[in-house]
């Protein structure tokens, strides 16, 4: 007899997704209001069945829970259900209020909490495409816009093309072992590896980090975040970043744990490369969205340091990293919806002057999701790359965590380019009043990045007992 | 001996017909040496005695799949030679793109082995003494019934993408409302005037319309 309480979070997302669907057809005429009611109530209730759920081995051992895939499921559900509350004023004055996307939004979310907790190569895949279809299709949601359109497109051929990678390296990882179940992985790849198996390797990772957009696999990111409507975009900079972040800490350190020396550089060159981008391309854009998206680059790069330490406590800050990123990403791109200028959407960082005078609130909302970017004490996300910092000194990878330094104080420079147009930049008023749900999301973030100082003990403890189940 | 002479004619068809299917001017001929691509590439399915996935293939692939592609071919007016813009000018890249993956893929093939212990560790081996399809089902219907039921979700967000991305609603366009037809009682919609002999009968208007009724 098989427990199925594990398992109830992704059956709350499934049965859930697919009643607002009926209940969105049937009832045409509260479909919008009900589907994203429906969506934020069946969030919950999977959060509340993630949080009481036992560990355990589910289905043969295809799926596993343990404390690592709860916080990085509760990740996933802060990130997506913040989505939500920005995506429901924003969609319906876009002209693109359909109850289809909170449905999809549950339909990625249950593909993100079945490949966070795989443990077999196949689940791996199959969470992994159904999160991926759901969200091409969210990114194309505009349809009568050409850019969301031609994001929608790139998001999805290239997604194929890394998809089609991860397959690859899956294939030969499993002709080498003649098995897709991790823990039956980890035990045959050890002692000499052959060539097979790391071309394997390197292909899996490479499928990987073009979903949390690591440098040189990030060329779709900026294009799709700034053709993607901005609800999408915010959905795009939390729950699935998360979910890919997990994933990738799952599969090298659980079925490609005993080949840490040889994926080691690899993260390494990553992290150094996706900093570097996200600090030096990112000074030359206009647009607060591409500018969001280079940083989300560079985010992910220090959130790469930890995890190429190697070492628990490595894992431990890069999961504080990523969980501190999800709280700040919401709430700059909640700061972005909330700009609009006489009932239209402003997205050119230039348009934001004179914003301090007219809604000093919402500039200092951003301000501080800006500072804490930047890494500016005693914000949060300052004590995020400490974190990092020093978990890479203390595995020895100095050169890697001067190089962090370096890019985050040229990387500054972008972040309080924003307050200053903000703050002292003369413009034309006429900002409009932000809706309710929005003003809550950046209430909400500012108040964790600026608190986070005085109560750090929940989440390190949290992230700690997540890095220890990942060890085993 | 008579398999390997089908296995080295099938393949040679195989890999004639793909490079056709890149190079072929016609869009037509190309979607057609797809669709023999897909036959030779089923037979060397069953070479392998895979007979379900090979059934498969020319079902699926050759039956759905080739047949669309040629509709699309043919019902859409696709500017093909606007989309061939450019090859010559990307193709140096794509090629020495090629050229690595292959050298990557003979360096893999050249020093390929399995891990010792590959042997014991495959997951569910064939069974024997049955088929395919019966030992492939039996799988799908229990070790892998998650996941077979999550594939089934990945079709049901396509066929959502479907209609979400295409679907129009014509508010305007004229349906029938069974309900509203049933409903309706014949003092709603007639009219009776008597008409005076001679005199004939004034239509009448909108407004004493209503008022009648």
């Amino acid at each position: 007899m098989i427990s199925i309480s594990p398992f109830l979070p992704a059956l709350t997302l499934g049965l859930g997704g697919m009643l607002l669907l009926v209940l969105g057809v049937s009832a045409r005429r509260v479909a919008l209001q009900a589907a994203n009611g429906g969506a934020m109530l069946v969030l919950l209730c999977a959060a509340a069945a993630t949080l009481a759920a036992p560990d355990g081995v589910l289905f043969n051992g295809l799926l596993k829970t343990t404390l690592f895939t709860r916080f990085a499921d509760t990740l996933i559900y802060i990130g997506a259900f913040a989505a939500l509350v920005l995506s429901f004023d924003f969609n319906r004055k876009e002209g693109i209020g359909r109850f289809e996307y909170p449905v999809l939004v549950l339909f990625a979310v249950l593909g993100m909490v079945v490949m966070v907790s795989a443990n077999d190569l196949m689940s791996l895949y199959v969470g992994f495409e159904l999160q991926s279809l759901a969200l091409y299709i969210a990114a194309a949601l505009a349809r009568d816009s050409l850019r969301s359109t031609e994001a929608g497109l790139k998001y999805f051929v290239l997604g194929a093309l890394a998809s089609g990678l991860l397959l690859y390296g899956i294939s030969l990882t499993y002709g080498f072992t003649g098995t897709t179940s991790f823990p039956a992985i980890a035990g045959l790849l050890g002692g000499a590896v052959p060539t097979g198996a790391l071309v394997g390797l390197t292909f899996v990772v490479v499928g990987l980090a073009f979903k949390i957009s690591a440098a040189p696999f990030h060329m779709w990111t900026p294009d799709v975040y700034e053709g993607a409507p901005t609800s999408v975009s915010a959905l795009f900079g939390t729950a699935p970043k998360a979910a890919a972040f997990a994933l990738f800490l799952s599969v090298l350190t659980g079925p490609f744990g005993p080949l840490l020396k040889e994926w080691q550089p690899l993260i390494v060159i990553l992290a150094v490369l996706s900093m570097a981008l996200g600090a030096i391309a990112a000074i030359v854009q206009t647009n607060i969205k591409r500018l969001l998206a280079y940083s989300s680059i560079g985010h992910m790069g220090y959130a790469l340091i930890g995890f190429a330490a190697g070492t628990a406590a490595g894992y431990q800050a890069s999961l504080i990293y990523v969980a501190l990123y999800v709280v700040m990403s919401a709430g700059a791109f909640a700061c972005v919806i909330a700009f609009r200028r006489n009932g239209r959407a402003v997205e050119t960082i230039a348009d934001l002057a004179g914003l301090a005078a007219e809604r000093p609130g919402l500039a200092l909302g951003l301000a501080i999701f800006m500072w804490a970017m930047a890494g500016i004490p005693p914000l949060s996300g300052f004590f995020g790359k400490l974190y990092v910092f020093l978990a890479a000194i203390d595995a020895g990878l100095l050169p890697l965590a001067i190089i962090g330094v370096l890019t985050s104080v040229i990387g500054a420079f972008y972040y309080l380019r924003v307050i200053k147009v903000m703050y002292f930049d003369a413009g034309q008023p006429g900002f409009d009043r932000a809706s309710p749900g929005v003003n809550f999301i950046i209430g909400l973030g500012a108040v964790v990045t600026v608190l986070f100082i005085a109560a750090p003990s929940p989440l390190i403890s949290a992230a700690s007992a997540a890095a220890r189940a990942l060890m085993g | 001996m008579i398999v390997q002479i089908v296995f080295a004619l099938v393949s040679l068809v195989l890999l004639a017909s793909a490079v056709t299917v890149v190079s072929a001017r016609n869009p037509v001929h190309a979607v057609l040496f797809l669709i023999l691509a897909f036959v030779s590439a089923s037979v060397l399915f069953l070479l392998a005695g895979a007979e379900f996935l090979a059934f498969i293939l020319a079902i699926v692939y050759v039956g759905a799949v080739a047949v669309l592609f040629l509709f699309v071919v043919m019902m859409l007016d696709v500017d093909f030679a606007a989309l061939k813009e450019g090859f010559q000018r990307y193709a140096p890249v794509g090629a020495l793109v090629g050229i690595v993956l292959f050298g990557e893929l003979g360096l893999v093939a050249l020093t390929w082995h399995s891990v010792s212990g590959a042997e014991i560790a495959i997951a569910y081996p064939m069974p024997a003494g049955t088929t395919n399809a019966v030992a492939l089902g039996s799988l799908l219907y229990t070790a892998y019934l998650p996941l077979f039921q999550l594939s089934g979700v990945i079709l049901l967000v396509a066929m959502i993408g479907a209609i979400v991305l295409t679907h129009r609603d014509r508010p305007r366009a004229k349906r029938q409302s069974l309900g509203r037809q049933h409903a309706r009682m014949p003092a709603e919609t007639l009219h009776i005037v008597k008409a005076e002999l001679g005199a004939g009968a004034a239509i009448p208007s909108a407004k004493t319309q209503k008022e009648t009724l």
